[in-house]
């Protein structure tokens, strides 16, 4: 497959490309929706291909320019992941259930980014309802890792992955409750991050775990995070989660010195269920990190390994509540002639989720049930306690924190099916962020057999310009974030 | 077998507020279907609630009136179960920490005594949409303008031992919200409901019978009704050897009983964990002292005040105290008239009363208002007429909307107090009932009430009664 | 923890969710697998410590002032609704 030419490597370069008029918005948008079509068969990274809309959008980020309006994003295109409620444009989550459900809202994060003059060019395919690390489960078909199609990009962001990998959009929108930013961004060898919790405004997400839920970025690297984060970030009236605090200008501080930070190895991250290969790759990138001034030096976060049984409680019971409201009254799929009230609501949601959700709701129904509360849900709630807990101490002895971000590279589509647990051992390094309401990054590493391997940092609470000083200072080193697989150069 | 009725009431009020508790959508009632359902109130993917500061602040106010301990730390939790009014599949209320905990409540019953009502708990909820059934065969259509109104339901303890007591204590509720401007109490309407929890056991018997739940009663009259005929259905149905069953049942008003609610039979497990999109409400002294300094004089305090300063009967003054209305109505009457503030309380609590009644008015759209009821009052105080006489006055009054002078004048009802004139009246009865006289004189002293009508016959009804009592008495004595 | 077909029938009428004959044996598997699987919490020593509802410790929730900030948006709001009379929402028969 050969598609038209990638403008260019990054958003860095199309701000620095637009404003020096060497291209249009309209000329860049139209390159992206070609390679968005042609490369949509293969990896079926996008759900809604919204081209008429974004070329027009493009025109008016012209105009903009052309009248001295506008900022350094105007006429940038991305695309964002079908979780966010996009107006007039149909919002599926990846389901069944909301195939035909065309947002009458903004969602506060695509509004932002409209402001700063993005173009939209559509919505990217995902794992249902964000739940899923491999992109298996959405109802609109798997997408495929550009860097082998026969493998999955990881998820629940793939469709954001992917896009970004094979350069058919220069960035996207993304969220991560158990690590689906940082883990798909790992698998396609892309950068990824997940601000901390409260950052970003989760009005208009749609939501799967409310107390883990956060909206991101992929992009091809930190330099470009750090240009689209601002816009993204900030205070929502609309969010009661939503935290007043001032969004800094992330791009100020990306190349300062990394003399004197320490970085704590997290010990319990180099166990033996990380592929020996990946790990060597870490260790390499390791030794980039220390040349350019950074101390290591080795953390324990004892209670980590229990972040995935707490996840797989905690996740399912906020859930199995938030999806109650998809009962075929209001929107989203009825099922045909309800007998009655129970038939309505039990038909309707048995047709409409895909297995994974239902797998989900009814764990977190069962949890939270009589006589299991205490001994599930409150457990877990007391164990992520220990677990922030364990971060707030290796917080005090380092600045950053560093692991891998997946065990393996990209598994072959359909082979983790079969035990719903293989399938969530693979956020093991990514799940413990999120419960302490911590910022993660993923950034490429190098390769193991040809398939990218993802380097991941964590941060205390609103550190996010450290993360991506640190982040965008190796990747002055290093050029893993900008290959691209041959069959999308 | 001597019974003991054991009672607790849940009561919804649904707190004053412009907008709903969680969202910008307005809470005026009546609006078109779904006119007043915003995303957030329709459960719309990805959107999220945001806290009301004024129903807080009511809720602190409420728990405040009934001395309870307002919570410095609250939390906010759903309750999770399906049914179509309930957009989200969940209500957001309170759980396991309420905004106000432990109060009470003082009623007056009956037999004049007071009874401390223990209040458990009072807590912050959303209001859920309504079904209506007309007009759709076979199928319900949802409205959801109400999904989202705020509001506070308070939780008795059960220490109600009649259905005059429970309504006595919800009578007292409803008084106190709108006292407190939180609730408008409108039953028509929705604004307050209630709900009973009764149970029966053996008297002497410590143990709680099994209770059963009567749902949404909206007038004090339900209340008492579904009440007492609950106590008989659970006892009859214990002395012929049935088992009372933990069930919730509807109030029929038509037929004058409960039954049992057939769709909320299957027992809800409701999995309340506290709601991850609402952060701890945390409240700091500064902020609870600031609504305590705020709060208005609270009707016991006010019956209180009353009876110290007017002189009147608790009974009186709990009357007039009814609302905050009708004792600022009361308050300025005796202010005006300069005292007799027992002759204005039997003027507002019997014919005043009695007009508005009459008309269905509330005492603020009374058509005498109390420069008007403290004129003719004045004018009884200063025997101008008599207190009789008033009372053709104050229905001139009502009709007319003339002032009291205005209408002594017109109608010349000025009372006659010339002894004289009085004297004169009494010798012409006299004169021309010479067979009564005699009797009278010979020993009937019954006749002296016929004397009595007589001459006010003659006079018009104006001769001033205690004059005239006098002045025949000595008369007739000859 | 092993679940049975009973706990399985239970938790999906909770949740409203209709399964077909085929799918109850694959749920009871795999939930069996997933409560086998957090189990592991059992041996955290939890003692003393608060159950964590919200990641940043120490926020409260902001309160809003009380104003009507919307208008009627209803048209717009049930262009997604799959039946609708008379501006209400159509479900089956509600039964009291």
């Amino acid at each position: 497959m050969s598609l038209p030419a990638a403008p260019a490597a990054t958003v860095a370069e199309l701000v620095r490309g637009l404003a020096a008029k060497r291209y249009s918005s309209v000329e860049l948008t139209r390159a992206y929706l070609d390679r968005v079509a042609a490369a949509q068969p293969e990896l079926n990274a996008f759900i809604t291909v919204t081209g008429e809309a974004a070329l027009a959008a493009a025109a008016r980020a012209d105009e903009a320019r052309a009248a001295g309006r506008g900022g350094p994003l105007t006429g940038v295109p991305l695309a964002h992941k079908d979780i966010f409620c996009t107006e007039g444009v149909l919002t599926t989550c990846g389901s069944k259930m909301l195939a035909n459900f065309v947002s009458p809202y903004d969602a506060t994060v695509v509004a932002g980014l409209r402001q700063a003059g993005t173009v939209m060019l559509g919505k990217l395919n995902m794992d249902e309802f964000a739940m899923g690390s491999s992109n298996e489960t959405s109802y609109f078909g798997p997408v495929r890792n550009p860097w082998d199609t026969a493998r999955v990009p990881g998820g629940s962001s793939g469709g954001s992955a992917a896009a970004v990998a094979a350069r058919i959009a220069p960035a996207a929108t993304a969220t991560d409750t158990g690590g689906s930013i940082r883990q798909p961004a790992a698998l396609c060898g892309v950068t990824g991050i997940k601000p901390t919790y409260g950052r970003v405004s989760r009005y208009g997400m749609i939501a799967f775990a409310s107390s883990l839920d956060q909206g991101g970025l992929i992009t091809v690297s930190a330099e470009d995070a750090a240009l689209l984060l601002g816009p993204m970030s900030g205070f929502d009236p609309r969010d009661s989660t939503s935290v007043d605090s001032p969004v800094p200008d992330y791009t100020a501080t990306l190349a300062d010195s990394l003399d004197g930070l320490t970085i704590g190895l997290v010990k319990e991250f180099f166990d033996d269920g990380l592929d020996v290969e990946c790990g060597a790759r870490i260790r390499e990138a390791i030794a980039v990190l220390e040349k350019q001034g950074a101390r290591v030096r080795e953390v324990s976060c004892p209670n980590l390994p229990l972040s995935v049984p707490t996840y797989y409680v905690v996740a399912p019971a906020e859930c199995s509540s938030n999806l109650a409201r998809f009962d075929g009254v209001r929107f989203g799929h009825r099922c045909e002639s309800p007998k009655n009230l129970t038939d309505l609501y039990s038909r309707s949601r048995g047709e409409g989720f895909g297995a994974e959700v239902k797998r989900r709701i009814m764990t977190g129904t069962y949890v939270l049930s009589a006589g299991y509360y205490d001994a599930y849900y409150l457990k877990a709630q007391r164990v992520r306690q220990l677990i922030s807990a364990d971060f707030a101490r290796a917080f005090g002895e380092c600045d950053l924190l560093l692991g891998p971000t997946s065990p393996t590279p990209a598994f072959r589509i359909g082979d983790k099916c079969d035990d719903p647990i293989t399938m969530y051992l693979n956020d093991i390094y990514t799940i413990g962020a999120n419960l302490a309401g911590l910022p993660g990054m993923s950034l490429p590493c190098g390769f193991v057999g040809g398939l990218p391997v993802g380097l991941q940092l964590i941060g205390p609470h609103f550190s996010e310009a450290r993360m991506l000083n640190a982040a965008h200072r190796y990747q002055m080193e290093t050029d893993w974030h900008l290959r691209v697989p041959a069959a999308f150069a | 077998m001597e019974w003991e009725t054991v009672i607790g009431l849940e009561i919804h009020a649904q707190l004053a507020t412009r907008s709903k508790i969680f969202s910008g959508s307005a809470t005026a009632y009546g609006a078109e279907p779904n006119t007043q359902a915003n995303l957030v109130d329709l459960g719309y993917p990805g959107v999220l609630p945001v806290l009301n500061g004024e129903a807080v602040r009511m809720a602190v106010r409420f728990g405040l009136a009934i001395g309870a301990r307002i919570a410095p730390h609250s939390v906010f939790a759903r309750k999770n179960y399906f049914y179509p009014d309930l957009p989200k599949g969940y209500q957001i209320s309170q759980y396991e920490l309420p905004i106000v905990a432990e109060g009470t409540l003082d009623i007056l019953l009956d037999d004049g005594s007071r009874k401390r009502v223990g209040i458990t708990r009072a807590h912050l909820e959303e209001d859920a949409g309504k079904s209506m059934h007309e007009g759709l065969p076979g199928a319900s259509g949802i409205d959801l303008n109400r999904a989202g109104t705020p509001l506070i339901e308070i939780v008795s303890e059960p220490d109600l031992r009649s259905a005059k007591e429970a309504v006595a204590y919800m009578k007292k509720i409803h008084t106190l919200v709108r006292y407190l401007d939180i609730c408008d109490g409108n039953m028509q309407e929705g604004s307050f409901r209630c709900d009973a929890n009764v149970s029966v056991r053996p008297k002497g018997q410590e143990k709680f019978g099994t209770r059963a739940e009567i749902k949404n009663l909206n007038s004090f009259r339900f209340v008492e009704k579904a009440i007492n005929y609950e106590i008989e259905r659970q006892i009859e149905l214990i002395e012929s050897g049935g088992k009372v069953v933990q069930e919730t049942r509807l109030y029929d008003p038509d037929k004058g009983e409960t039954r049992s609610m057939r769709s909320k039979e299957e027992a809800n497990d409701y999995r309340y964990f506290p709601d991850p999109d609402l952060l701890p409400v945390v409240l700091d002294a500064a902020f609870i002292e600031g609504i305590r300094a705020s709060l208005p004089e609270l009707p016991d305090e006010k019956a209180a005040r009353f009876v110290r300063e007017h002189g009147l009967s608790e009974y009186d003054a709990g009357v007039l105290t009814a609302s905050r209305e009708l004792a600022a109505y009361y308050e300025a009457v005796v202010r005006e008239v300069g005292g007799e503030a027992k002759l204005c309380a039997n003027w507002v609590m019997g014919d005043l009363a009695a007009f508005l009644n009459k008309d269905g008015l509330e005492i603020t759209a009374s058509r005498v208002d109390a420069a008007g009821l403290a004129g003719l009052v004045g004018r009884i105080a200063d025997a101008t007429i008599s207190g009789k006489i008033a009372k053709d006055v104050f229905e001139a009054m009502w009709a007319s909307g003339q002032s009291a002078d205005a209408i002594i004048e017109q109608k010349g009802l000025r009372q006659i107090t010339d002894t004289g004139a009085i004297e004169k009246a009494i010798e012409e009865v006299m004169a021309r009932n010479p067979g009564q006289l005699a009797d009278y004189r010979s020993g009937k002293d019954k006749l002296f009430g016929f004397f009595v009508g007589q001459v006010m016959k003659a006079t018009g009804g104006k001769a001033n009664p205690a004059q005239l009592n006098e002045l025949l008495k000595k008369k007739l004595a000859g | 923890m092993s679940l049975n077909r009973a706990d399985i029938e239970n938790i999906a009428r909770l949740a409203r969710l209709e399964l077909t004959e085929a799918e109850i044996p694959v749920y009871v598997d795999s939930l069996s697998r997933i409560f086998a699987f957090v189990g592991e919490l059992d041996r955290a020593p939890t003692t003393g410590i608060a159950p964590m509802a919200h990641p940043l410790p120490g926020l409260a929730q902001r309160l809003r002032p009380d104003e009507v900030a919307e208008t009627d948006h209803r048209e717009l709001y049930q262009r997604n609704a799959p039946r609708v009379e008379a501006g209400l929402y159509v479900v089956p028969k509600v039964i009291e």
